[in-house]
């Protein structure tokens, strides 16, 4: 059965990305444990709203832990500390004791800067995206599905990679602000499948460019992004990604 | 009345796709460089029409309202997309598909756009894999297959449970790569708000910047849009916080037709509510009805004793479980269709049966499956969700049967498109769940994948030509034209009169009023009493809203809580929309249950005497105004029209 607890939330406001920015911090009392943590914040914002200030300004949308929008930073972690490794919108309150202060932060990195409070900028993921994350076809009438023929595990381990969001919790959670894991788990789901395999060299080289283009920073294998990856991206894609990368440069 | 002209092809229904195809006219390569068309929305319809458009050589101005193109919900779609490849030889066809998802929608789709559904589905599973949208796989390195509701051969096929994710990635990516080929340029965190008509033809949106709060023009030979479904103005719904029908409202102000509101798809598995602070309700895949057993308590005394917490569901003896639906409908079992399947849940619970402290669940059972299966088998198939309920409910759904109830998920009707996805404005087309078109009063699992990238890649790109073909003489429009001006002030005025209101309410709390209407009287059982009740409910919610809603903020930058009013605002108009439909059309089908109009068995009965039609309704130039319904009759030249059975 659900139990109610009482709260501090210290929440970051920031009124665009050439503010300064400082926390504020509300008492929430009796919010029952059985509510998301994106719902705790509705209830927030629904206090301001009343008060007829503005509300507390974050990213969501699927509130199902897929879209990838939800972006927030709990108490020193990318998503908060889940069980199985979740976003943010899967966060919930049972997670939290009575009398606990909560601190939520945006996404902190060059690469992303700060839109609004804790809402910010991620359409680098997209430019990286742009530069190489695809296999070049045409709409219209490629061979038979069947024809290509792909072994249950390779298809399996491309799945794997290909289930990163993008939510960007990996540069949040990296000392460096590195995009490396998102990017090597789109370069590994395209290298580990044959229909990827004729622009492997390129998509490495351009996505890397990019991405190195974009701000974002080195990677030193703290591993921090795996750690905090809600869909439990491996580190082993950066090596891959690495291995392709080297393979394209030593054939140029 | 207007005449409604569907402009269906002659000729066999298998071979009018075939025959358009052939004879429609074309655009050649270069002037495809002199036209611009507009797509709003990235989901799978946006994003794949956006990037075929692209890169046939049109030039493309894509927009969505998230931060990326990749968030659209398309993406939470978890069971998988239907195809007609009849990999796994069980007897399935593109006629059987057709059959099939005329049957399931109730016969109240048109014949000719299903058919050319299940023609292009087979592609759409060729295009992904070339993609390289990794779906489920045998260790023979063919593609799996799984069976879903409403169907009796195997022909869903699958990424995990994340299929809606794979298919918007492999859409996203062609997207991005044409972006980079600079033929279609993107804008995110943009919000469209009206489309601009000029001598009667769709010429360009009006949008928000919901970064600047800019109100910008836009224009373009050709307006499209692929903006999904309008399931949140029932406030909770498994639709996405940001899902809304303002562009397609838009339309509808300007003249587009709105077809079969009434068809709303209530989802039979998803998480039963818990509280009134909850946001929105979270959809459990329908494949788990292929392993899962759906039961309550034979005994009323047990179902009271769940509601108390004295027991759980694994104390009760196998002898004293009813598998309703399996006991209904022998032949399909718990894989009927959606709308069957909900309104079973919903009539056991009506009569007590339901099983946690709230009286609105069922089981969903998975312990006859892992007996026969083991654990580990279950957890390949649904690893993903199980942890999901896990997640959201603190109960392990391999320790404990599941608890699922009926939600809002889809909605059927939509803007009316005729046989090239057109609206009833030239110009104006609508792809994607946005549109009414093709699953009648019920949409099977997932078809809804299917439909979005088959307008999307196969179908909107070959038609829209024959309107363009005519417009390549058509010089780029400028923005400066009165019209363009119009329209924006218009947006500005309507923006400024939200703020005007100053009044004591937030939006989220009008919006839960509109929604706790909408599911009690527009909900899963109608009446044409309870229908008129909300009608009222929803005036008396209309007042309150212009009366006492507040905004705080500006106009300008970010603002979360005006993009809310503007949206609610439009689904007070859908709610209404909704319950005139539904009102009117007397009679039960699919997704669209009037009490009055049902068999001794319980079963939906349909009056095709009366009611073979798609319902048009055109805007009378004021909300408040009630809309004129007009009538496009169905006609059925392949398929004889009879009652459902899912029995036998």
């Amino acid at each position: 059965m659900a139990k109610n607890i009482s709260f501090t939330i210290k929440y970051w406001k920031q009124n665009g990305p050439k503010d300064a920015g400082h926390f504020e911090q509300r008492e929430m009392k009796n919010i029952p444990d059985d509510t998301s943590f994106l719902e705790m914040l509705d209830i927030l914002n629904e206090q301001l709203v009343n008060e007829g200030k503005e509300p507390f300004v974050f990213d969501h949308d699927c509130r199902e832990g897929i879209c990838g929008m939800c972006s927030l930073y709990i108490n020193g972690t990318p998503h908060g500390k889940t069980a199985t490794g979740a976003t943010t919108c899967q966060l919930y309150m049972r997670k939290f004791n009575d009398g606990d202060v909560i601190t939520v932060e945006p996404w902190r990195s060059a690469a992303f800067p700060v839109i609004k409070d804790c809402m910010v900028d991620r359409s680098a993921f997209d430019k990286i995206q742009a530069a190489g994350g695809y296999v070049t076809v045409r709409t219209g009438q490629p061979q038979d599905a069947n024809a290509i023929l792909i072994p249950k595990q390779d298809a399996d381990e491309a799945m794997d990679c290909a289930t990163c969001i993008g939510c960007g919790a990996c540069v949040a959670a990296c000392k460096n602000g590195s995009a490396m894991l998102y990017v090597s788990s789109k370069v590994s789901q395209f290298a580990l499948l044959p229909q990827g395999r004729p622009e492997a060299a390129k998509r490495a080289k351009a996505m890397v460019a990019k991405m190195d283009e974009l701000g974002f920073g080195n990677c030193t294998n703290t591993r921090a992004c795996e750690a905090v990856c809600p869909k439990n991206e491996s580190i082993a894609n950066i090596a891959r990604l690495n291995r392709e990368f080297i393979k394209a440069k030593l054939a140029d | 009345m207007a005449t409604i002209d569907s402009k269906i092809p002659e000729g066999l229904v298998s071979e009018k796709w075939t025959n358009y195809k052939a004879h429609q006219k074309l655009v050649n390569p270069k002037n495809k460089r002199k036209l611009d068309v507009i797509v709003v929305g990235t989901g799978l319809a946006g994003a794949s029409a956006a990037a075929s458009l692209g890169e046939m050589g049109f030039k493309v101005k894509n927009f969505c309202i998230q931060d990326s193109p990749r968030r659209a919900h398309s993406i939470a779609a978890q069971g998988g997309i239907n195809a007609a490849k009849n990999y796994q030889n069980d007897g399935d066809s593109v006629y059987r598909l057709f059959y099939d998802t005329v049957k399931g929608g109730d016969y109240r789709a048109r014949e000719a756009n299903v058919y050319r559904l299940a023609e292009v589905s087979a592609s759409i599973i060729d295009q992904c894999v070339a993609q390289g949208v990794p779906f489920a796989r045998e260790y023979g390195g063919m593609l799996a297959n799984r069976s879903f509701g409403g169907a009796q051969v195997s022909r869903t096929f699958y990424a995990k449970g994340q299929t809606g994710q794979q298919l918007l990635l492999g859409a996203y990516s062609a997207l991005m790569c044409q972006v980079n080929a600079g033929t279609v340029e993107l804008y995110t965190r943009y919000e469209m708000l009206d489309v601009v008509i000029i001598d009667g033809r769709a010429r360009g949106i009006i949008a928000r910047n919901l970064v600047t709060g800019a109100i910008e023009r836009f224009a373009a030979h050709a307006v499209v849009i692929g903006t999904g479904g309008y399931g949140n103005a029932y406030f909770l719904s498994t639709n996405a916080m940001g899902c809304n029908c303002s562009a397609a409202m838009a339309c509808y102000r300007k003249g587009a037709y709105f077809a079969n509101p009434s068809y709303v798809q209530i989802h039979p598995t998803c998480i039963p509510v818990h509280g009134d602070k909850q946001s929105k309700l979270t959809l459990m895949s329908e494949s788990l009805r292929n392993d899962g057993r759906i039961w309550v308590p034979k005994k009323l005394e047990d179902a009271k004793k769940l509601q108390e917490g004295k027991i759980q569901g694994k104390d009760i003896p196998e002898e004293d479980r009813d598998y309703y639906l399996e006991r209904r409908y022998p032949a399909f079992g718990n894989l009927v269709p959606r709308d069957v399947a909900s309104r079973a849940a919903k009539e056991r619970c009506d009569k007590g049966f339901g099983v946690n402290n709230t009286g609105l669940a069922v089981f969903l059972d998975f312990s006859q499956a892992i007996k026969d299966f083991g654990r580990k088998e279950i957890e390949a198939r649904y690893g993903n969700l199980f942890d999901m309920y896990e997640e959201i409910t603190d109960e392990s759904p391999y320790e404990t049967p599941m608890m699922i109830y009926p939600a809002v998920h889809y909605t059927m009707g939509g803007i009316w498109v005729d046989y090239e996805l057109q609206t009833s404005v030239k110009g104006l087309f609508a792809i994607g769940e946005c549109n009414f078109s093709d699953h009648g009063a019920n949409r099977l699992g997932a078809s809804a994948l299917m439909q979005g990238l088959a307008d999307g890649y196969f179908v909107l790109p070959y038609t829209i030509q024959n309107y363009l073909s005519d417009q390549i003489t058509v010089p780029r429009f400028s923005t400066d034209l009165p019209e363009f001006k119009a329209a924006e002030e218009a947006v500005k005025a309507r923006i400024q009169k939200l703020f005007n209101i100053k009044g004591k309410r937030s939006v989220d709390s009008i919006h839960k009023e509109l929604g706790r209407v909408m599911w009690d009287y527009v909900g899963m059982g109608r009446t044409a009493e309870g229908l008129k009740i909300g009608l009222a409910k929803m005036k008396e919610i209309r007042k309150e809203f212009y009366s006492n809603l507040f905004v705080p903020g500006t106009a300008e930058g970010v603002n979360v809580e005006l993009e809310k009013a503007i949206r609610l605002e439009d689904f007070i108009i859908m709610g209404e929309l909704i319950a005139h439909d539904a009102l009117t059309r007397n009679e039960s089908c699919g997704g669209h249950f009037r009490e009055e109009y049902q068999t001794e068995e319980g079963e939906a009965k349909r009056d095709d005497e009366n009611f073979f039609y798609v319902g048009c309704w055109e805007y009378q130039g004021d909300d408040t105004k009630e809309p004129v319904l007009h009538k496009e009759p169905l006609v059925y030249e392949a398929i004889k029209v009879q009652t459902r059975n899912y029995k036998n």
